[in-house]
């Protein structure tokens, strides 16, 4: 790898949705600041957004549900969006998908409607980019930990992430990045307290 | 040779072409079929079609039809896609159905939920309980890869293409289709997370859906993505549906989980029992 320059460096809020589009070649360094802050992550060719991240062709063509470096993020169409060149944490998830104010109500009860979800960040910080909710399909979580047991239960458990760790990715195409650092208070995912995260993108010189 | 030369030919021609059948087409009108299910009455089926390799069907149907899939031969795989009829933003949602249900594999008494927290059918009969909610559907890409063709209108066209065409036709588009569920065609997921494919169903293994949302439900028949076959190898499926109530009050759906109560409890602050 030749050398990078920084030409992004962010910290995102806790709770709050997030966007930023890389250019082809591109890294995006998520850094884990306090640890276990689930990361939602959703991903469009920024070049025609119809085109995006899509949970079931990555998992199929890896094989695998979780995500650690060396995999590949693949888009509806199947070809390659990101590929994950860094990895600190060990793994990530595709299948639990974002909080939502009306799946919180069925998994934790009436009385959190209104808390705040990733899918509102998601609406938030998509409606400036086009993107409304027909295009928010399951995303990845980043430093969440969903086992599956072998009859087929599984959930959100205490995350295997801590302060500091990281999860680079590289852009194979222009993309449009999407986030909600995840603002949930009713599951370990974000260790019942969320935390802000840092986002830095550096590009080859 | 026909005489198609003049309009009068061509409408003969035309017009004796009617009366023939193919194994796969629909039966119209439905109530007309051999063979209605045990105890339906063949006026309450509103939907009868059979499905064969590469094709797809996609219908509106009112809440509380019964909607059920037939693996004909023992080896299909069905994707299967819903959306609310009067307002298809609202969809299936594999993520929200596996982890609001604590269970990934679905099987006898699933709920199918939407992003909005609502059940959009329930698995009242299920005699296979192998299917598949991780790995959605074949891409064109992969299908040129496959088979040598992943063209929409050739021989091994893709799932997302069947399911871009089946829903264009409700005015939808691409960005509508969501990942889906495969039945027939199962996956279970390894320790260390690892997908394999399981193939577990048998000539004439069904499933019955209820509609408990007004719902556009689609199904194409396209080979599971894992298949490692290189024939394109997806046998028909069969769809009937006939009218029915959603839940009752006392369903056991509503109590098999305490998120399943609260999942039925917000499809009945959207449509009913008031609204039946």
């Amino acid at each position: 790898m030749g050398a990078m320059t920084v030409v992004h460096d962010e910290v995102v809020p806790a709770r709050s949705p997030w966007s930023h589009t890389l250019a082809a070649g591109d890294h995006l360094r998520i850094v884990d600041l306090e640890g276990n802050q689930a990361v939602d992550f959703l991903a469009y060719v920024a070049a025609d957004p119809v085109e995006r991240y899509s949970a079931p062709d990555t998992i199929a063509a890896r094989g695998n549900i979780f995500l650690t470096t060396g995999s590949v993020l693949m888009t509806n169409r199947g070809r390659p969006l990101l590929t994950i060149v860094d990895d600190t944490c060990g793994r990530h998830d595709t299948v639990g998908g974002a909080c939502s104010c009306e799946s919180n109500t069925v998994r934790y009860g009436h009385h959190t409607k209104h808390q705040h979800a990733c899918v509102e960040n998601f609406l938030l910080g998509g409606a400036p980019h086009g993107l409304g909710k027909r295009d928010l399909q399951s995303n990845v979580n980043w430093f969440m930990n969903v086992p599956v047991e072998a009859d087929g239960t599984l959930g959100i458990v205490d995350g295997i992430s801590a302060p500091g760790k990281v999860v680079e990715l590289r852009a194979e195409l222009d993309v449009l990045v999407l986030v909600s650092n995840c603002p949930q208070i009713n599951n370990p995912c974000n260790g019942f307290d969320p935390t802000p995260v840092r986002m830095i993108v550096t590009r080859p010189t | 040779m026909p005489d198609t030369a003049t309009t009068y030919g061509a409408r003969a021609h035309a017009r004796a072409q009617a009366g023939s059948a193919v194994t796969t087409q629909p039966t119209v009108p439905a109530s007309s079929l051999a063979d209605p299910p045990p105890r339906v009455p063949a006026g309450d089926v509103v939907w009868e079609e059979t499905i064969g390799t590469g094709g797809y069907a996609s219908r509106a149907v009112p809440r509380g039809t019964r909607v059920r899939l037939v693996d004909v031969d023992g080896d299909t795989c069905a994707g299967l896609l819903l959306h609310r009829a009067d307002r298809p933003a609202e969809r299936l949602n594999v993520a929200d159905t596996v982890k609001l249900q604590w269970q990934a594999y679905p099987g006898p008494g699933y709920l199918l939920l939407s992003d909005m927290g609502r059940v959009l059918a329930t698995l009242v009969e299920d005699t296979c309980a192998c299917h598949d909610t991780f790995t959605g559907t074949s891409n064109p890409l992969d299908n040129q890869r496959r088979y040598g063709d992943g063209s929409a209108y050739g021989p091994t066209p893709s799932g997302r293409d069947r399911f871009v065409v089946a829903l264009a036709k409700h005015g939808l588009t691409e960005r509508d289709v969501a990942p889906n569920v495969n039945l027939f065609t199962g996956v279970r997921i390894e320790p260390d997370g690892a997908v394999t494919l399981r193939r577990e169903s048998h000539p004439g293994a069904h499933v019955v859906l209820r509609a408990e949302l007004d719902l556009v439900v689609t199904v194409v028949a396209v080979p599971h993505r894992l298949d490692p076959r290189p024939q394109y190898t997806a046998g028909p499926v069969r769809i009937t549906a006939w009218r029915g109530s959603p839940a009752e009050p006392d369903d056991p759906a509503r109590r098999s989980s305490p998120e399943a109560t609260r999942a039925f409890e917000n499809t009945d602050e959207e449509a009913g029992p008031w609204a039946r």
